[in-house]
């Protein structure tokens, strides 16, 4: 397995990894047969980094940061390989002691804050529950840690908002508050899975300069889960493209912009609206993602890869590439760098 | 709050005179002649007629109507002229049959109506909806499979089976349960709270078979559902208990159709079970009631009617009030 380190320069000096993800894989077994949603993805990850984590809808993002919050225990789904994460398997740590560590080290915001926000209890409620549940405090503590929590996520009025419902809240105010929620026992790792998509675009910059602020401030990792390759280049230290439940390009975030390694990179850059596009047109890649079910033996893209006869052979239908790093940057792609190169500037 | 119950109450005033109206025209309409059924055996053309005027049945339709309900606001005095007695507000007219004021059978058939319904909803709704949330929580299970497969036989069983084979085994054979008593009509009679119990064990089983099948599935169904929402991944990834996941954040959530289904029920058992009162010899509403029309005893039916409409109506404002004390977004207007 090439050791891959998206996030630490070769410079820098090695140190042992904040989180550490080897070779994790999800299937769930569902009447059509074994779906295999993540396979075999490692990434790591140190204090006060941010990594993106990019593809397409299906394509495991969301269940691998469900995997490493330990949300699939008790399901159905068969999680295996490794998540050191300070040093703890988040892979084989038991519910119990998984549950120590969800919302007291490892924070978790998601995509729609409306449905994730329990409609019956107010925003205070569910905030102040999240700082009780890991700290021994009263009420009237967690009520005064969730007041100024929900000031710092730039609430007006937190007093008040305390005790509106969640319905009460527009929508940018609700995915505040569960930023607050996520960050009121101040974690070191934040999970974010797509948390701006169901937001206004101008919303949107705003919660993203409130993560990065907040992050800043505490010093925490983000794992930042999304499909926008904008949110990536603006926030992102590290970027990890998955497709089909694999990791296919992984680097620093300059790296995968302007030194794209892998053709379905490639394919979502050039799928992105641009202000000066000539045709007005966007440019899909074409063809649908693999099933889950029955994965190709080849590479997992070749189906839909333009390059695919550049290779030579067959050799992407018939064989699975491996990961390749080279200073840090990491793809799985049969070809070669200087064929990779003309493509990207031929385009 | 207030302005919601005063416009329900004023509509329920509406809906009860619709219901009284319609069960006096369709007793009018009907075959049932009180007045022969209340002279007696030796009954000659006069004395039939002489109890027609006795039961008022001489005047015309709507004077008959208006005469009743006048007796809902006050006291008025029913009989034959000359022999005329008084009765008393809230007066429900007097029972063709025994002359005894209506709103008495009421009075003595109640608490046995409600001896029976409270016992059984609350064993049902334990039983309902405990056995649905862990079907729900085991999904997928031989637990699972078994409550539902239970809760599929329990609908399909008909009252006068359950009830029959319960008397036979737990009264017949195992003498382990006494007969039905009409002696026993409340928890607070000299024979104690637990004589209470064992009288109307069976008939509550009865019911609770019948009932919690559906109370079963209901809860299952919404339970998966609600287990299902993001709020529930939330609370999960807060780092809080399972508990206080499935019932502080589940439960509280998936339990609304649950409350619904109780409410209606609740108010239509209030009616009379007419069938578990019969087979377990309970002289409740139903019974009463099944009695009364088949006598032609009409201020019995019509009582017995309009108090089973008044509860099934009220239950509707209770659950609308129920679901505004559960879910903050609803709200009463």
């Amino acid at each position: 397995m090439t050791q891959l380190q998206p996030s630490t320069p070769a410079t820098e000096q090695e140190a042992i990894p904040f989180l550490d993800v080897r070779n994790l894989s999800v299937k769930f077994p569902t009447d059509d047969g074994l779906v295999s949603a993540v396979n075999g993805m490692d990434f790591s990850l140190q204090r006060g980094q941010t990594l993106g984590i990019v593809g397409e809808s299906g394509s495991g993002k969301s269940v691998t940061s469900q995997a490493l919050m330990g949300l699939l225990k008790g399901t159905s789904a068969q999680v295996s390989g490794q998540a050191l994460f300070q040093g703890r398997d988040l892979v084989t740590l038991p519910e119990s002691g998984m549950r120590r560590l969800r919302g007291r080290n490892i924070g978790m915001i998601f995509q729609d804050p409306l449905s994730a926000l329990h409609p019956f209890y107010t925003v205070g409620h569910q905030i102040a529950e999240a700082y009780l549940v890991h700290n021994s405090a009263t009420r009237k503590q967690a009520r005064a840690a969730a007041v100024e929590m929900l000031g710092r996520v730039g609430i007006p009025s937190p007093e008040q908002r305390f005790d509106e419902y969640p319905h009460h809240f527009s929508g940018g105010m609700r995915q505040r508050a569960m930023i607050a929620m996520a960050l009121i026992c101040e974690p070191e790792l934040l999970i974010a899975d797509e948390p701006t998509t169901a937001l206004d675009v101008t919303v949107q910059a705003q919660i993203l300069d409130l993560m990065a602020e907040l992050q800043a401030e505490t010093n925490s990792a983000l794992i930042l889960i999304t499909h926008d390759l904008g949110v990536v280049a603006e926030v992102c230290d590290s970027v990890l493209v998955m497709y089909g439940g694999q990791c296919v390009e992984s680097g620093a975030v300059d790296e995968i912009f302007y030194d794209t390694r892998h053709p379905y990179t490639l394919g979502l850059l050039k799928s992105m609206p641009t202000l000066n596009s000539s045709s007005g047109r966007l440019s899909p890649i074409p063809g649908q993602p693999p099933s889950l079910l029955d994965l190709p033996a080849g590479c997992i893209f070749s189906s839909r890869c333009e390059y695919a006869a550049l290779a030579g052979d067959g050799v992407c239908r018939e064989q699975r590439p491996a990961l390749q790093a080279e200073n840090g940057h990491g793809t799985r792609c049969h070809l070669s760098g200087p064929q990779i190169t003309t493509i990207r500037n031929s385009r | 709050m207030i302005r919601f119950i005063l416009r329900r109450s004023g509509s329920l005033i509406l809906l009860l005179i619709a219901v009284s109206f319609i069960t006096f025209t369709l007793f009018q309409l009907g075959p049932a002649d009180p007045a022969s059924a209340a002279c007696g055996q030796e009954c000659t053309p006069e004395r039939v007629a002489e109890a027609r005027v006795a039961l008022g049945m001489d005047q015309p339709f709507l004077v008959q109507y208006a005469d009743y309900m006048r007796g809902l606001v006050a006291p008025r005095m029913i009989g034959a002229p000359g022999a005329e007695s008084v009765c008393q507000w809230p007066c429900l007219g007097k029972s063709f049959q025994t002359n005894e004021d209506v709103s008495d059978i009421i009075g003595r058939s109640l608490p046995y109506t409600l001896s029976m319904a409270i016992g059984a909803l609350v064993l049902w709704t334990v039983s309902g909806v405990g056995l649905g949330l862990l079907a729900a929580l085991r999904k997928g299970s031989a637990t699972d499979k078994f409550i539902v497969g239970a809760a599929s036989v329990g609908v399909s069983l008909p009252i006068p089976v359950t009830g029959l084979f319960l008397l036979l085994v737990f009264v017949n054979q195992l003498h382990l349960l006494p007969f039905t008593t009409n002696e026993i009509a409340s928890p607070l009679g000299p024979q104690g709270p637990w004589a209470w119990v064992l009288n109307y064990l069976l008939p509550w089983i009865a019911l609770a078979v019948l009932f919690s099948a559906s109370y079963i599935r209901v809860t299952r169904t919404n339970m998966i559902e609600t287990f299902g929402e993001d709020f529930i991944r939330t609370a999960r990834a807060k780092g809080l208990a399972p508990r206080t996941v499935t019932f502080k954040h589940g439960v509280r959530a998936g339990i609304t159709p649950v409350v619904t289904m109780l409410g209606m029920d609740i108010g239509l058992l209030l009616g009379g079970a007419v069938l578990t009162e019969q087979i377990f010899s309970v002289p409740g509403l139903g019974f009463t009631a099944v009695r009364a029309a088949i006598s032609g005893d009409l201020p019995v039916t019509m009582a017995i009617t309009m108090l089973a409409a008044f509860f099934v109506i009220v239950a509707n404002v209770v659950v609308d009030l129920a679901y505004a004390a559960i879910d903050p977004r609803v709200r009463l207007q």
